[in-house]
């Protein structure tokens, strides 16, 4: 977690938040330790692989570092950045929660949507922000998607999304809850239009989210070692009081079940990406 | 008025009437329908067709079963992804045959287990929300007891969701918020008030239309007033040209929070 300080902007480094420790530093080159193969790995090695590990691990990655890597230069443009947050329950500690997942984060919410290109071919893009509360779907989240599919529909355009989500949100009660219904229907709308949607999961996608616009697209795929799944592991172990099967709920895990179409490294994403789009587009890239 | 972590208690009384009680009591000619025509049967969801007075409609409601046997049968009304997918088949055949689709829900959640996982029990629910939202058919659900989040959902996206008067409907149970957020279960009442849960909270909300009451509770009162409702409703919504769209629209307009200036 602590690489986040790496990605944000300097002036953010000392602010506070669970994510905000500070990186451990020799008189060398920082490093970060891989929990897979527990080798340090000097940060900039890191950056260079797009937060891969050598050993193949792939850190968690902060949103707007994604769209970095995944579109074309400069043709990004963000919809709906500026969505009003709120506490719509009055949930006791939430706007605290919130103005610290802002500080950890970089970011207003936990996903972030917009138009861009992808080797040349449009495309709507979501991508959701681990560092602001673990990706949960909130009012904002769920609105921004929706609305995101329903422009989608307007301009003809693909969509792509990055998952990562704990799931609904809880602090916003059962708004978060009908969010799951309320993407649900403005996937199918893009659907029944014959527009393409292709998600790609990562870790962890969990919860509501899962159980809605994760599970939804046309094509899905997922990274290396992401969790994928509904119930939180720990809680499948409290129901079943069983031991959980090796590699339970880790993509390979569902692929083997058949839940995913294939497993994307990050290195690979953007050049399979573009070829699915190129392969359903009616135009070329532009 | 009671506190809201007792209507909590109240949904989840094994002495409640349940899904199967409902079919029995509302409708005639029910007819069960099993299975999901990939994996297996799943006994929390009940499924089938049955008359509403005259009219054919597909009947489906999750089943918590009264006694400690009929429980354990019933998985305590948590289903696996072949309930959901035994309630989209019933649903799609509904909509074939120009039926009306009458959901009771009633669950502390989607079952959490290992099977549940490997067959893929998120991916079952998405679909079934997928496909409800724009089924050509009318969809009432009613809450008859628990409403537990995602798995409570999969059978409540529809035109109109009625709420009985101390069931309850939450995104997290009280004491999975309590023990995430403040890592103490025993906060389980705090988190019921904070959730907003109760039928009263779901229809200032704009998620539930309708509270019904408890009054002759399981009594033939009871169903007699709840049977006319439903053909009144039914017959509103058959007659209604947009009703696709007045549903996407129905969950379109909750939740939206709003622009920046
Ligand atoms: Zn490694």
């Amino acid at each position: 977690m602590a690489l986040i300080n790496f990605l944000k902007p300097k002036n953010q480094l000392e602010e506070g938040g669970r994510t905000a420790a500070p990186v451990q530093q020799d008189a060398g080159e920082p490093e970060k330790k891989c929990p897979n193969c527990h080798k340090e790995i000097p940060l900039s090695r890191l950056w260079a692989n797009h937060l891969v590990c050598p050993c193949g691990y792939h850190f968690r990655m902060k949103a707007r570092q994604r769209i970095q890597m995944l579109a074309d230069k400069d043709s990004f443009q963000e919809r709906d950045g500026s969505w009003k947050r709120g506490n719509p329950l009055g949930f006791p500690g939430y706007q605290e929660k919130m103005e610290t997942a802002q500080v950890a984060s970089g970011e207003e919410e936990a996903v972030i949507c917009g138009t861009a290109r992808l080797g040349g071919y449009p495309c709507c893009l979501f991508v959701m922000e681990p560092y602001f509360m673990m990706g949960s779907m909130g009012s904002v989240v769920g609105e921004k998607i929706t609305r995101l599919f329903e422009y989608a529909v307007d301009h003809q355009l693909p969509v792509i999304g990055f998952t990562v989500s704990g799931g609904a949100r809880m602090q916003e009660g059962l708004l978060s809850l009908i969010q799951m219904a309320k993407t649900s229907g403005a996937v199918k709308r893009h659907s029944d239009a014959g527009l393409l949607y292709i998600a790609v999961l990562t870790d962890p996608t969990t919860g509501g989210v899962t159980a809605s616009f994760a599970m939804e697209a046309d094509i899905l795929l997922a990274e290396p070692g992401a969790t994928v799944g509904f119930a939180g592991a720990r809680v499948v172990e409290q129901t079943t009081q069983k031991a959980l099967p090796k590699g339970f709920q880790k993509a390979e895990f569902v692929l083997e079940h058949g839940f995913l179409d294939a497993i994307v490294s990050r290195g690979s994403q953007k050049k399979v990406l573009t070829q699915l789009l190129s392969l359903h587009a009616k135009g070329g890239p532009i | 008025m009671s506190m809201p972590y007792d209507r909590v208690k109240l949904a989840r009384d094994n002495k409640r009437p349940t899904g199967l009680d409902y079919i029995r009591n509302l409708f005639t000619d029910f007819v069960e329908m099993h299975g999901d025509r990939y994996y297996g049967d799943d006994p929390a969801i009940v499924g089938g067709i049955a008359r509403l007075g005259e009219n054919p409609v597909t009947v489906l409601a999750m089943e918590k079963g009264h006694t400690a046997k009929e429980r354990t049968r019933r998985n305590f009304g948590a289903p696996h992804p072949e309930g959901y997918r035994k309630a989209l088949r019933l649903m799609k055949q509904a909509e074939k045959f120009g039926r009306p689709v009458i959901c009771f829900v009633d669950t502390s959640g989607a079952y959490c287990g290992v099977g549940a996982e490997e067959r893929g029990q998120g991916c079952a629910i998405a679909q079934n929300l997928l496909e409800l939202s724009t089924l050509c058919v009318p969809v009432i659900s009613i809450i008859i007891g628990e409403g537990g989040s995602g798995g409570a959902l999969a059978l409540a996206l529809a035109d109109r969701v009625w709420m009985l008067q101390n069931a309850v409907y939450s995104v997290i149970s009280p004491e999975g918020c309590a023990s995430i957020l403040w890592k103490d279960s025993a906060k389980a009442a705090e988190a019921a008030s904070s959730l907003k849960l109760t039928a009263e909270d779901a229809k200032s909300l704009g998620i539930a239309d309708k509270i019904l009451s408890e009054k002759e509770l399981g009594k033939q009162e009871f169903y007699c007033r709840i049977r006319m409702l439903l053909a009144r409703q039914l017959q509103e919504l058959e007659e209604d040209a947009e009703l696709v769209s007045k549903r996407y629209d129905r969950f379109r307009k909750l939740g939206t929070g709003e622009e920046s200036q």
